[in-house]
């Protein structure tokens, strides 16, 4: 089926217009901008707040032992910990405003920040 | 037996029974469009509204309104989800498309046809689903994550129904 015939050309408009709003919203939601610093929480409470720009190697206590946490090329990730299923260590390299990865049961978190927080996830 | 005197009889236009059939239509599309998977949960190519831009095409914005909201009310009788999330969200999603066509209706019929509707009701529609989501079912902002797929998919079927729609009024005129 042809289908040059049955598009005209406010049609044509409209969906290139379409393309450009989902584009924007794209960029809008999915890139937040890289993170400046990390948040460090350990049971609840804020444990270090960490800019990203220097290299580093950080141990948080938690209730099952030590989580290890990596900073390193301005991203961070949890390199090892004591929980079962390893969900925040799987996570791998964070580096976007707003992600975070959660290590439970040991209750150990970070998140990322940046200038223009885009919504507090841990508040709300 | 006679006729007790709360008996009423309903006398059926022609227009309605032309709302009936064209509302089954889109019914039986709905019913096979259910029997597709999709590969995100909340993304369905909408098929029903083919026959709710026809309708609209061809009889006016009234009709396609009784179609379209016909066909939301009917379809979760045959799925059992009549007054749950999933109708309120249907149900929102069709009232914001049908308010978008009142409008993209009265657009030069000359520059802007079918595909304009499709897309504009497609874009409408998430919009009143995710405003409902929002406000009833998640109030978080990381469901507005989710807005750049939905928006690409409301795209992406607004522009392929509005099309199958379009070859099909310029088929049967």
């Amino acid at each position: 089926m042809n289908v040059a015939p049955l598009i005209r050309s406010g049609d044509a408009l409209i969906v290139l217009l379409g393309a450009g709003m989902v584009g924007g919203l794209g960029w809008h939601y999915w890139q937040g901008g890289l993170a400046d610093k990390v948040v460090i929480r350990a049971g609840g409470k804020v444990f270090r707040e960490v800019a990203l720009s220097r290299d580093q190697d950080i141990a948080v206590p938690g209730p099952l032992g030590m989580s290890l946490i990596r900073v390193e090329k301005r991203r961070v990730r949890i390199l090892a910990d004591p929980s079962p299923r390893q969900y925040c260590v799987r996570q791998g390299w964070l580096q976007q405003v707003g992600e975070m990865a959660l290590c439970l049961p040991n209750q150990v978190s970070i998140e990322l920040t940046g200038q223009n927080k885009p919504y507090d996830s841990l508040n709300y | 037996m006679t006729a007790s005197t709360t008996d009423f009889i309903l006398h059926p236009s022609a227009e309605d029974h032309q709302v009936a059939r064209m509302a089954a239509v889109a019914l039986g599309l709905t019913v096979l469009e259910s029997a597709i998977p999709s590969p995100i949960p909340g993304v369905k190519p909408g098929l029903a509204n083919i026959v709710t831009l026809i309708v609209l095409a061809r009889y006016g914005w009234r009709m396609a309104t009784w179609v379209s909201l016909l066909r939301v009310v009917a379809g979760s009788l045959l799925f059992g989800s009549l007054l749950t999330p999933g109708f309120f969200l249907s149900l929102a999603g069709a009232l914001c498309s049908l308010v978008l066509l009142a409008a993209a209706s009265r657009l030069p019929a000359r520059w802007f046809g079918p595909v304009s509707h499709s897309v504009l009701a497609a874009f409408a529609h998430i919009a009143g689903q995710m405003a409902l989501v929002f406000v009833w079912l998640i109030p978080h902002a990381g469901i507005l994550y989710l807005l750049p797929l939905f928006a690409a998919a409301a795209l992406l079927f607004g522009t392929v129904n509005g099309l199958i729609a379009a070859h099909y009024l310029a088929q049967q005129p």
